[in-house]
């Protein structure tokens, strides 16, 4: 698990017990040597895009991540973990550059309650590894922001198969997660979506 | 969302539940170490959102919490003593995970407010004269990203939830509204629900075993508002 920082790593105890439990050994690391030989890299985001875009900046992140998706290593992003993936996040007026390795743009949420919290289905993509055996089932959100057009392309795309997204629905569509090849994420928080997050963190784990 | 006191071990039933809340209602002073051994234990063990709460005084404690597994911190007497806190731990931390605690009753006699609801602390023993809707709209501008509701009017009552007031606040707030007291058979829930709550909290009526958390899903769900069912085999 990359870490921002060692005292970052504290809060991620729940994250943590949920991977341990299906069977991975977990590590939360900022060095880069440790990041790049582990099987599963789990990115996991909390607060504002910016500040965990700067996090992931102090640590040399992205190009940790850049390296592991050219070796075909596995990354899963989740929560704001997700969202730095895309091209850019527009907070308060104001645009961070993300990852960029999806086109796309984190913006707010137009529902009138916010942050989005609590259990919700998806449209779950079809033909989905990651949902497989919980696709009916809730899992647990909260966020205010999120991607809610998909920009893929042909011409982007044109040697690589598109990503396989599953929607979220609250005030709009929104993207609840995304397989695409090496690279995972989940808008939702699989560590605290009970048994049904159990499962597919489960999924991902086995296909390491 | 039951209510879970200090002494409650028996992680292993929690999965059917959509949330935990713990409100450390004696742990004014109390021992804060084991405070935070209980969090961290249930945070590696029950894989579902935990709201922990009570004495809560700083920045600091918040920090401890968070960094122990819990997802969000409920403020209450913290808040009103010092409202900078909520703007403080909002910033810091998102206010995704500052839930605001309102015990609110209608004003007793010869007492006002321009809602004619009044904050109460000390479990609702003690009015403090501030307008208990205004509070809220007050802690929402500051940073609670979440407001956890409580008639202290209802509460024990196992009459129903105090709809008027889930309205009022409901009408005023636009973060997800967490009603509490009142609960006392299953159709109370959809009720609170339809008032505008977008969850409903229970504490006692689930401990003393009057009604199963099943019985307040079926109740929501027969009214037709989704919950989440527990049919995924263990892991």
């Amino acid at each position: 698990m990359l870490s921002s920082s060692i005292t970052a790593a504290e809060t991620f105890v729940p994250l943590s017990g949920a991977l341990e439990r299906v069977g991975a050994r977990v590590e939360v690391t900022a060095e880069r040597d440790r990041a790049m030989e582990c099987d599963g890299l789990v990115v996991p985001g909390v607060g504002a895009f910016a500040a965990c875009m700067r996090g992931i900046e102090d640590v040399g992140g992205a190009s940790i991540i850049e390296r592991r998706l050219a070796g075909g290593r596995a990354v899963l992003g989740i929560c704001v973990g997700m969202q730095v993936l895309f091209s850019s996040g527009v907070e308060h007026g104001e645009t961070t550059a993300g990852l960029d390795q999806w086109p796309g743009v984190v913006e707010r949420l137009h529902a009138p309650v916010l942050p989005h919290m609590g259990w919700d289905t998806l449209e779950v993509g079809e033909g989905s590894v990651l949902f497989r055996g919980v696709e009916n089932e809730r899992f647990y959100f909260v966020h205010s922001y999120g991607v809610q057009s998909w920009e893929w392309s042909a011409q982007i795309s044109s040697v690589q198969r598109p990503p396989l997204v599953s929607w979220g629905d609250y005030g709009g569509r929104f993207m609840a997660a995304v397989e695409n090849g090496p690279l995972v994420a989940t808008q939702f928080h699989p560590e605290k979506s009970g048994e049904a997050g159990s499962v597919l963190l489960r999924n991902w784990v086995q296909a390491l | 969302m039951p209510v879970i006191p200090w002494n409650w071990r028996r992680v292993t039933t929690v999965t059917v539940l959509m949330s935990l809340v713990f409100l450390d209602i004696t742990a004014s002073s109390g021992n804060r170490e084991t405070t935070f051994d209980v969090v961290r234990r249930t945070a590696e063990s029950v894989f579902i959102p935990l709201t922990v709460g009570g004495g809560v005084r700083s920045v600091d404690d918040f920090d401890r919490l968070l960094r122990a597994g819990a997802d969000k911190v409920s403020l209450n007497t913290a808040a009103i003593a010092d409202p900078a806190l909520l703007t403080a731990a909002g910033k810091r931390f998102g206010a995704q995970c500052v839930v605001l605690s309102v015990d609110a009753r209608r004003c007793p006699a010869g007492t006002s407010t321009p809602s004619g609801f009044e904050v109460t602390t000390h479990g609702g023993r003690k009015g403090t004269g501030i307008d208990a809707l205004a509070w809220a709209v007050e802690g929402v501008e500051r940073g609670a990203g979440e407001v956890l509701l409580n008639s202290m009017d209802a509460d024990g009552t196992t009459s129903g939830f105090d709809t008027e007031l889930i309205e009022r606040v409901r009408a005023l707030v636009s973060v997800p509204l967490i009603a509490s007291g009142g609960a006392g058979a299953p159709e109370d829930f959809p009720v609170a629900v339809r008032a505008g709550a977008d969850a409903v909290l229970a504490a006692s009526v689930f401990h003393f075993g009057e009604m199963s958390i099943q019985d307040a899903k079926f109740a929501l769900e027969g009214e037709g508002f989704p919950v989440r069912r527990h049919n995924v085999p263990h892991v």
